[in-house]
C-alpha cells in the first residue's frame, strides 16, 4: 500500500522511473520477457482478426451484394436473425417465442433471490415451463397452433437446457440417495442407470431416441420428436447431477442423519430439509459445470433434426445468395453460448458468495 | 440394452404429455391427412435450392414445392403442410413410423432402400455429378486422378461415387468431407482440395460464380450414371402412393401440355381431350384416385408446371443456377417422362 503511494507521488515529476518500472515490469526476467513477447505476437496475430470482424467488416443492413469485400459480413446477421433466434417458428407468432425467452431469464433473476427458495421457486418455475410450453404450442386462448416441429432458435435451445436440468434434477437426487441406500435392488438400479448413461456418449443416447425408439413403439402411437430428444437429454443429465449431488451427500457427516433418526424424523423430511440443503450448497461448482455443459449439449440435438440455435444459424449460412457467411454465423451463436454460459458462472459465484457469507 | 429401452420408454411417457401425439396409420394415410387438415413431409436441415426455410421460416425448394403439390391435390391449399427437418439417418425411420405422411428429400431411388420398407413414387430430379479441378494440375478425366483428394458433402449420394469411381479405377482418392454444399465449394476454391465433387448441373454456375477466372478451372463427369432423386412414401398403402405419384406427374403433365400458372384458366377451354381429361374438365381421374375432379388443375394454379418450380427454386431464376439437363422433358432431350393422365 505504502509502495503505491510512493510510486504514485513520484509518477509525474519523474518520467524515466516509470520507464524503467515497465522496462522492469514487462522484461524483468527471463519468464517475463518471454511472456511479453508473446504476448505482442499474439497481438500482432490477431491484427488481421481485427480488422477482418471490425475494420473491413459491412455493418449496414442491406441486400447480399453490399458483402462482396474482404472483411465480415454482419449484414447476413442482421438478415438472418429472425431465422436464427427463432428458426421455423412463424413470424406472426414470434412475439410468443420472445415472450419465451424473457420469461426464462426473468425466472432465472427470480431464483436469485434467496427468499423464494425452497417450494416456492419449484412452484414458480413449474407454473412458468407451463404458461411457456402453452405459450410456445398455442391452440388455446384465440392462440395458433404450432407443431413442435416448427419450434425453433434461442427458445428451443434455452428450454431444452432449463427442462432437461430441471426435470434431471429430482431424479438425479432420487439416483444419488439410491447408490448410498443400504437396499440392494434400489443400490443396484441407481449404479445401472448412472454406470450406463455415463457410459454412453449423449449423440447415441440422442440416436436412440429419435430413431430406434419410433421403431420399437407400437405402430400405432409416437412420442413426438422433441420429447424423445428432451427425454435422452434429461437422462443424460440425470446420469450426471447424480453424480455431483452424490459428492455432495458423502461430504455430509452422518451425524445429522442419525440424529434426525433418533428423533423420528420421516426419511424424506430428513432427506429434505437437512440433507439436500447442505450437501448441495457443498456441490454448487460442480453442479455449474453441469449445467453449462448442459446447455452446450443441447447443440448436439441438429444431428437428429431439432432447429435448435446451431441448427438455425447453420441453415442460414447454407443460403447460397450470401458469400461465405458460415464464419459470421458461427461466431455470432458463440457469442449467444459465451453470454449464456458466463451468466450461469456469474450466478454460481454469487450463489457460493451468499453461501459463504451465511457459513461465518 | 433392453433395460435402457425400458427406462427410455418409461421417461418418455410424460414427454407425451407435453407435445401431444401424432398416429401412425398402416393404411388409410389419405384419411388421416384429410382428419388431421394437414400434410406432414420430411424437409432436409437445410439444402439451398430443394428444402430450406427462407428469412421467415417459410419453406422453400424443389422438393418443399413437391410436397406442397400432393397438399393442394388432397387438401387444396399449399399451406396446409408441416415440414419436419429430418438428418440424413433419421429420414427413413421418421417415414416408417408415421411421422411423416411423405419424404421428399433429395433421396435417390435404389433397390437397397425400395426393398426395405418404403415405397419410391415417380422421380422430381435427376442428379448426375461432375468433377471440377483446377486446369494448372493437367487432368481432365476421372483416370487421372490418382491420388487426389476431394471435397464433398457428406450424406449425400456423391459421397458414394467418390467411392466406386476411387474403386473401379484403382484412384485411391481421399475425400474431404464437408457437411453443407456451400462450404465443400468455399474449401475447394480456397485449395483445401485437388478437386470438388457435386451435381454437374450445378459445377457450371458453380465455377461462374465462386471462382475468381473460371477459365482456370475444367469440369467432367464423374460417372456415366445419373441418380434419381424420388419422394417416398410408406409401403402398404398403395392409394397414398398413387395420389403422390400422380400428383408430382400433374406438374410434369402440365408442362409437356403447356399449361402454365398463368394460362391455366385459359386451358380449361381446351378441346384436346387429354387436356380436358388431365384438369378434369372430363371428370374420371379424380374419383379414381379418391381426389376432387379438378386436383391437377389446382396444382397447377397453386405452383405452376414442372419447369416454373424448376427454374424458380433450383434453375435460372435461383441463386443455383442449375441447368435443366436431364430434367428436361423427354421432348426437349431430358428423361423427364409424362404418364397418361387417363
Amino acid at each position: 500500500m505504502t509502495n503505491n503511494r510512493t510510486n504514485a507521488t513520484a509518477q509525474p515529476s519523474t518520467s524515466p522511473s516509470m520507464v524503467s518500472r515497465g522496462v522492469r515490469i514487462f522484461f524483468g526476467s527471463w519468464l517475463s520477457a518471454l511472456l511479453t513477447l508473446l504476448s505482442v505476437a499474439i497481438i500482432l496475430a490477431l491484427i488481421p482478426a481485427f480488422r477482418w470482424a471490425v475494420l473491413d467488416a459491412q455493418w449496414q443492413a442491406g441486400p447480399p451484394e453490399l458483402c462482396h469485400g474482404a472483411g465480415a459480413c454482419w449484414s447476413f446477421i442482421h438478415a438472418k436473425l429472425r431465422l436464427i433466434l427463432f428458426g421455423l417458428y412463424p413470424p406472426e407468432a414470434q412475439w410468443r417465442a420472445f415472450t419465451v425467452i424473457v420469461l426464462i431469464i426473468a425466472l432465472v433473476l427470480a431464483t436469485l433471490w434467496p427468499r423464494l427458495w425452497g417450494l416456492r421457486i419449484i412452484g414458480l418455475w413449474a407454473v412458468g415451463l407451463a404458461v411457456m410450453l402453452v405459450l410456445m404450442q398455442g391452440g388455446v386462448f384465440g392462440m395458433s397452433y404450432v407443431p413442435t416441429s416448427k419450434w425453433g432458435g434461442l427458445p428451443i435451445t434455452l428450454l431444452l437446457a432449463v427442462l432437461s436440468l430441471g426435470l434431471g434434477f429430482p431424479i438425479a437426487v432420487v439416483l444419488a440417495l439410491g447408490r448410498r441406500s443400504k437396499l440392494p435392488v434400489a443400490r443396484a438400479v441407481s449404479i445401472l442407470m448412472i454406470e450406463l448413461v455415463r457410459g454412453l456418449p449423449l449423440v447415441g443416447l440422442l440416436f436412440v431416441a429419435a430413431i430406434l425408439l419410433p421403431l420399437f413403439l407400437p405402430p400405432d402411437w409416437t412420442i413426438d420428436k422433441l420429447g424423445r430428444t428432451l427425454a435422452a437429454l434429461t437422462i443424460f443429465a440425470a446420469a450426471y447431477l447424480a453424480e455431483v449431488i452424490r459428492g455432495g451427500l458423502q461430504g455430509l457427516s452422518g451425524g445429522q442423519v442419525e440424529a434426525a433418526q433418533a428423533l423420528g424424523i420421516p426419511y424424506w423430511k430428513t432427506v429434505w430439509h437437512i440433507v439436500l440443503p447442505q450437501a448441495i450448497q457443498k456441490v454448487i461448482p460442480p453442479l455449474t459445470n453441469t449445467a453449462i455443459v448442459m446447455v452446450k449439449n443441447t447443440s448436439l440435438v441438429l444431428i437428429v433434426g431439432v432447429f435448435d440455435i446451431l441448427s438455425a444459424a447453420r441453415s442460414a449460412a447454407t443460403d447460397p445468395a450470401w458469400p461465405a457467411p458460415s464464419t459470421e454465423a458461427y461466431l455470432f451463436v458463440a457469442a449467444i453460448y459465451f453470454i449464456i454460459c458466463t451468466a450461469i458462472g456469474w450466478y454460481s459465484q454469487h450463489l457460493e458468495a451468499g453461501v459463504k457469507a451465511r457459513s461465518h | 440394452m433392453k433395460t435402457k429401452m425400458k427406462i427410455l420408454t418409461a421417461l418418455a411417457m410424460p414427454a407425451m404429455l407435453l407435445a401431444g401425439t401424432a398416429q401412425a396409420q398402416s393404411g388409410g394415410t389419405l384419411a388421416a391427412v384429410k382428419e388431421r387438415g394437414r400434410m406432414v413431409c420430411g424437409a432436409s436441415q437445410g439444402t439451398p435450392g430443394f428444402g430450406a426455410p427462407d428469412d421467415n421460416g417459410y419453406w422453400r425448394g424443389l422438393d418443399v414445392e413437391t410436397c406442397r403439390a400432393v397438399a393442394v391435390a388432397v387438401l387444396g391449399d399449399m399451406d396446409a403442410v408441416d415440414f419436419v427437418p429430418l438428418s440424413g439417418q433419421q429420414r427413413i425411420p421418421a417415414l416408417q413410423t408415421g411421422e411423416v405422411d411423405m419424404l421428399p428429400r433429395t433421396m435417390t431411388w435404389t433397390l437397397q432402400r425400395d426393398a426395405n420398407g418404403i415405397n419410391f413414387t415417380t422421380p422430381n430430379y435427376y442428379e448426375y455429378t461432375g468433377f471440377m479441378m483446377p486446369k494448372s494440375l493437367g487432368i481432365s478425366e476421372v483416370e487421372g486422378m490418382t491420388g487426389a483428394t476431394v471435397c464433398v458433402q457428406t450424406g449425400s449420394t456423391t459421397e458414394l461415387v467418390v467411392n466406386d469411381v476411387s474403386t473401379k479405377h484403382d484412384l485411391d482418392l481421399s475425400p474431404v468431407v464437408f457437411d453443407n454444399t456451400s462450404a465443400a465449394r468455399q474449401a475447394f476454391f480456397s485449395g483445401r482440395c485437388d478437386a470438388l465433387i457435386t451435381d454437374a448441373g450445378a459445377l457450371a454456375s458453380v465455377r461462374a460464380s465462386m471462382a475468381d477466372n473460371p477459365d482456370d478451372y475444367i469440369i467432367f463427369p464423374a460417372t456415366p450414371y445419373a441418380d434419381a432423386l424420388t419422394p417416398a412414401v410408406r409401403q402398404g398403402d398403395d392409394q397414398w402412393m398413387d395420389i403422390v405419384t400422380w400428383s408430382i406427374q400433374a406438374l410434369i403433365a402440365a408442362e409437356n401440355f403447356g399449361i402454365t400458372q398463368a394460362n391455366v384458366d385459359e386451358m380449361l377451354e381446351s378441346d384436346d381431350p387429354r387436356i380436358r381429361r388431365f384438369l378434369g374438365t372430363d371428370p374420371g381421374n379424380g374419383a379414381a384416385l379418391g381426389l376432387s375432379e379438378d386436383f391437377a388443375y389446382q396444382i397447377v394454379k397453386a405452383l405452376g408446371n414442372y419447369g416454373e418450380v424448376f427454374e424458380r427454386n433450383v434453375g435460372m431464376d435461383s441463386p443455383l443456377k442449375l441447368e435443366r439437363g436431364y430434367n428436361a422433358l423427354y421432348s426437349d432431350g431430358g428423361v423427364m417422362f409424362p404418364l397418361a393422365f387417363q
